[in-house]
This record gives structure tokens, sequence and C-alpha cells, in this order.
């Protein structure tokens, strides 16, 4: 019997005869849908247990199920990263967290819980955000699987792994599992950036924020939730002024609940509670733990099937609704040209080091292959030359006798924007 | 591991990294690099560098606001366009749809957002609002009422108030031109 020494010093067995009997049924032998690539027994057993490296974004509702699901079936080089602390309301399905754990990092104490019950796996936790990480510590990961509750750093990391291909570089692309639910709702999907459609793609699909219209939460509030909006939204910065809504401040909360129940009492309305007034603001949509647990499965049944090449993958959009019965669907959703994130060209282009701005947007206008007509440039955060509004036009326009390299290095990106663009091009520069 | 590569296709090979701007900025920068805006309208940044935070002047040629000047601010955050833009008047007007915290009720703002729509969008939709004010909606409900009830009584107050006068006790800011 293998054995293994873990930090505490404690010898625990590992791989004992059976331990993986049923997951290896499907790694043992081809099946009728296994990839041409799949190579069956030690090989893909070996890459999986001891080669494979998975990082798990976000270790709430979704990443309690999605560690469990991935600890179980046999990876075990796994990475976690979350920001949020324990809070007590987590404890009905965040089940890797007990009472005694409020307070403290999600990710710290999920990766304790699973290193100490499934034995030989090794969780390594961050406590932060997945903006503090740079490419290289994207880079190290053959999979990257997300189960947030955030369009925003949903949006970030699917930009990151789009922006980590290289051309050069098979390893740079780093195949993307995205699990969302939103109450009885959820969505699982497949991006392989720059391939299939990414998380920008469908950014107009998504749910929008439910939002009031003002005049009715100022004059004829008749919800609870029209209360609470307009104690955050028009009491909160009167009274505050400049002061910033801090959503996860109790003392925030707590002010916005007494305005809104005194709101509410005007109205006769009832139901404005604490938790519905962090509900409404922080936007929470009540989570289900039995949606987080299907969500979570179907992403590990696709991690898992990447990983091993052991049977078609998703391609690339599984959506659940469980609002009435149990209704699932998978589509394709497909990569749009106008994607602000995957879509549009990238085009490589040497000029001289001599050339002016002004004369290189006139080459731009001229190629045949771009047909640009009043482009706008930047290169990174820095403007080279706006078209308009009048006032960056001035401002970008001493710019136009500058030499391109004044001010981009060589390699260095330039961003295009122009009405004739379906979003922006992105031009690599070199110079002769 | 599936073996991805081998999809790539051909003339993706050719792609290139990306610059590290991010989706939000470059839209921003599309959005205002091709802003279609009537003379009635200018863009001022406090600093050209910053996209993100910008001010909007409206003057009026027409309807019952003309002659006068007024200032939005716009603060756009990186959730842009799946968040929409916030919009503030920055002076205290006498407007049925505009509160004197300076909150606009237009759907566009708000409930009726869409990642579509865009900064040109939401400006002439503001622009509107000067025209075609909307007693249905109203933030400012003496002025709602008002216009309403008496559109000439409304008139006399939307000049006095533009002047910098004060109408039922409150005081408003001068925004006349002349
Ligand atoms: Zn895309």
């Amino acid at each position: 019997m293998a054995t293994t020494t873990i930090s505490n010093g404690a010898a625990i067995a590992q791989d004992w005869p059976g331990r993986y009997y049923h997951v290896d049924q499907v790694l043992d032998r081809p099946g009728p849908r296994t990839d041409e690539s799949f190579l069956a027994g030690e090989g893909v057993k070996d890459f999986l247990r001891n080669k494979c490296k998975i990082l798990v974004i976000g270790a709430g509702g979704l990443g309690c199920e999605i560690l469990a699901n991935l600890a179980l079936s046999g990876f075990k080089d796994i990475h976690v990263i979350d920001m949020d602390t324990i809070d007590i309301s987590n404890l009905n399905r965040q089940f890797l967290f007990r009472p005694k754990d409020v307070g403290k990092p999600k990710a710290t104490v999920a990766a304790a819980f699973i290193m100490s019950r499934v034995p030989g796996v090794k969780v390594t936790p961050y406590y932060g955000k997945i903006q503090d990480k740079d490419d290289d510590y994207y880079l190290q990961f053959n999979l990257v699987i997300c189960g947030l509750d955030s369009v925003e750093a949903r949006r970030w990391i699917n930009a990151t792994l789009v922006n980590l291909v290289d051309p050069e570089n098979p390893e740079s692309l780093k195949p993307l599992i995205d699990g969302g639910t939103e109450g009885f709702k959820g969505q699982a999907r497949v991006i392989l950036p720059t391939i299939s459609s990414c998380y920008e793609c469908s950014l107009d699909m998504l749910n929008k924020p439910t939002a009031f219209p003002i005049c009715t939460i100022a004059n004829t509030p008749r919800l609870p939730e029209h209360c609470i909006e307009w104690a955050s939204v028009l009491e909160w910065p009167r009274v505050h002024g400049d002061k910033k809504l801090d959503t996860d401040d109790p003392e925030h909360i707590g002010w916005l609940y007494k305005i809104a129940s005194a709101r509410a009492q005007e109205f006769k309305i009832e139901g404005v509670t604490w938790s519905l007034t962090q509900g409404v603001v922080k936007n929470i949509i009540p989570a289900i733990a039995s949606t987080n647990a299907i969500i979570a499965a179907s992403c590990c049944n696709e991690a898992f099937k990447i990983a091993t090449s052991s049977a078609a993958y998703l391609n690339n959009y599984f959506m659940l609704i469980g609002t009435d019965g149990v209704y699932s669907f998978t589509f394709e959703h497909e990569k749009r040209a106008d994607c602000p994130v995957c879509g549009g060209e990238a085009v490589d282009m040497t000029i001289s080091k001599e050339l002016t701005v002004d004369k290189f947007i006139e080459t731009l206008i001229e190629r045949q292959d771009i047909q640009i007509k009043k482009p706008s440039l930047s290169s990174g955060s820095k403007h080279i030359y706006f078209q308009a509004p009048q006032q960056l036009e001035e401002a970008t326009r001493p710019n136009l006798e500058k030499t391109v390299s004044e001010l981009v290095d060589d390699g260095g990106e330039i961003t295009v924007t122009a009405s004739s663009l379906p979003f922006s091009l992105s031009l690599r520069i070199h110079y002769s | 591991m599936i073996k991805i590569w081998s999809m790539k296709k051909n003339e993706d090979a050719a792609a290139k990294k990306r610059p590290k701007t991010s989706a939000a900025q470059i839209r921003v920068q599309k959005d205002l690099t091709e802003l279609d805006l009537p003379s009635t309208m200018k863009t001022t940044f406090s600093d050209p560098a910053d996209l993100l935070n910008f001010s909007l002047t409206i003057s009026p040629d027409e309807g019952m606001y003309k002659g006068g000047a007024f200032v939005f601010s716009f603060v756009i955050n990186n959730n842009y366009p799946h968040e929409p833009p916030k919009v503030k008047c920055m002076q205290r007007i006498y407007h049925p749809n505009v509160d004197l915290e300076g909150n606009v009720c237009l759907n566009i703002l708000r409930e009726d957002w869409k990642p579509v729509l865009n900064l040109n969008s939401v400006m002439v939709g503001l622009q509107y609002l000067f025209l075609e004010p909307n007693a249905d909606d109203p933030l400012n409900k003496e002025a709602a009422e008002e216009l309403r009830k008496n559109r000439d009584q409304f008139l006399y107050n939307v000049k006095a108030s533009m002047r910098g006068g004060s109408i039922k006790g409150v005081q408003y800011d001068r925004v006349s031109l002349q």
C-alpha cells in the first residue's frame, strides 16, 4: 500500500487498491465517443493524478461542490482562489464550512477541509483577488474552472485567458469551464479561448440586474424592493454625499434597512427585512444548493473529459432551468466577430522608426485589407490620437507630429477603433 | 489532456496577443470617438487622459429650456457596457424628470439599459428630456404638477429658475447663457 506523509506528520494511506475502481472503468478502455488521441490506461491516469494542475476560481456555493467533485474524481493538484470570508448565511449550502469557520477566508478553510478528508490531494489556497495574479500564475495550470457570482470577475478572467494565448506556444491555451447559477436556473459552458465563443461574446444574453424606474422608487413604491432602492439610490447619496456605499459594511446595510423600513411604513408596504436589504443592494439572487450541485457536477464532468480525452466534451453551452420541472438544453453559442475580447483582427505591422503618427494613420487608411476611415488609436492606457470629441482631438493632436516609436515600444500594441470596424483592431508594431 | 491546439485554424495562428486594454476601456474609446452629437451638446474632460469621468453640457436651441446650459456628470465603471454609465445633473434645476439632488429619470439609464446602447444614445436621451419634459415620470413633483396643470405657469417657472430664481421656496442654480 502506498503511503504519503502530509504536513502534520501523520502517514496516511493513499491510492489503496480499488480506490478509483469506478473512475478507472472509463479510463482503462476507449469507448464509442472517446477522442482519437485518448490513450487508455496508465498514461492518462498518470496525467490526471500526478501531472494535471487545475485552478478553481471561487470557493462559495459552486466552488465547494467543484472542489469536492474534483478531489473525488482523482484530480490531485488543485488550486483555489477566493477573496471572501465565510458568513454565517453561507453554512446552509457551502458544506466545507462549519460555524467555527465564520470570519475565516473561504479559500483557506475549503482547501484544508478537502485535504483532511481526501487523502493525497493537495489543495493550494489563495485568499485574495484574481486580479492580484499575473500571466505567469495562470500559465501554470492545465485547466481553469470558474464558480463565480460576479459578471465583472468573469469578464476579467475570460479576457485574461484569451490574452494569454500565444500562437507560438500551444501550452498557453487554457480551457475555461464556467459555471453559474441564479436560483433554480444555471449554466455550464466550455470556453476554448480564441477558438470557441468566449464569455464576452454572450454578454448581451445575460439577465441584467433588476432595476426599477427611478420615478417609481421616488413616487409610487409598491414593493419592499422599491423602498430599499429608494434608501440606497436616492437617500444614501443625498445624506452621505460622496461617501461610497459599502455593501459589505454591516453599518451601511443597517442604515439602509432603517431608512427603507420607515419608507415602507409610510406607504404601508410589508416585507422590508435586513436580509432583503442586503440582497437588493448586493443584487443577490437566492442560491439553491441543488442547482449548485447540478452545475458543479456538469463543470467537473467537463473538466474530467477535457483532462483525460475520455469522452467528447460539451460544445459549448449547457443550460438548466429548474423553475418548472427539470429542463435542460445544450447548444453551440457562436463566436462573435465583433466581440471586444476574442473577435476582431490582430495584424502585425513593420514600420520605420522615423514614421510619424500622422503618416502612420494615412498608411492605415490606404491599406486595402483593413479598410478604415477616421481611426482612433491608443496603446494600453495611452491615447495616441482620437478623432473626436473635440477636446480629446486637441489633446492628442500634438502626437501626430511625433514618431510612432516615441509612443509605442517594439512589439507593442495599438488598439484601433473606427466606425467602419465591427469593434476594434489590434496592431502589433515592429520597427525595421 | 485533449489536443486543442490542432483545432486552431491556420489563419488564427497568425493572431497575436491582444493589448492589455480592458473591453470596457476599448468600448468607451469607441463610443466617445464615434459620438455624433449636434452642436447643442459638448463633452468636457477635466483630465483628458481619463475617459471614464467627464461631463456633458446640453444647450437646447429650442423648447422651453432654450437659452440654458445644463451640465451632467458621467461616471463609467469597468463593467461597462454590462452596467450603464452613472449620470447626474450637476446643477439644481427645475425640471419634472430631474430631482433636486441631480438624479435623472431616463429609462435607458436604469431599467431599460442594454449593452447594445451606447454613450450617444444616453446623450440623445438626455437632450430629449429638455425638448419634451415628461409630467408622467416625475422626480420633481411640484414641477410635474405645474406642467400638467398650467403650461404657461410652468414655462414662467422654468425661465425664472434658469435665471437663478426660487420657486416655492426652492432656490435654483443660474444656468442661463445670457
Ligand atoms: Zn468573445
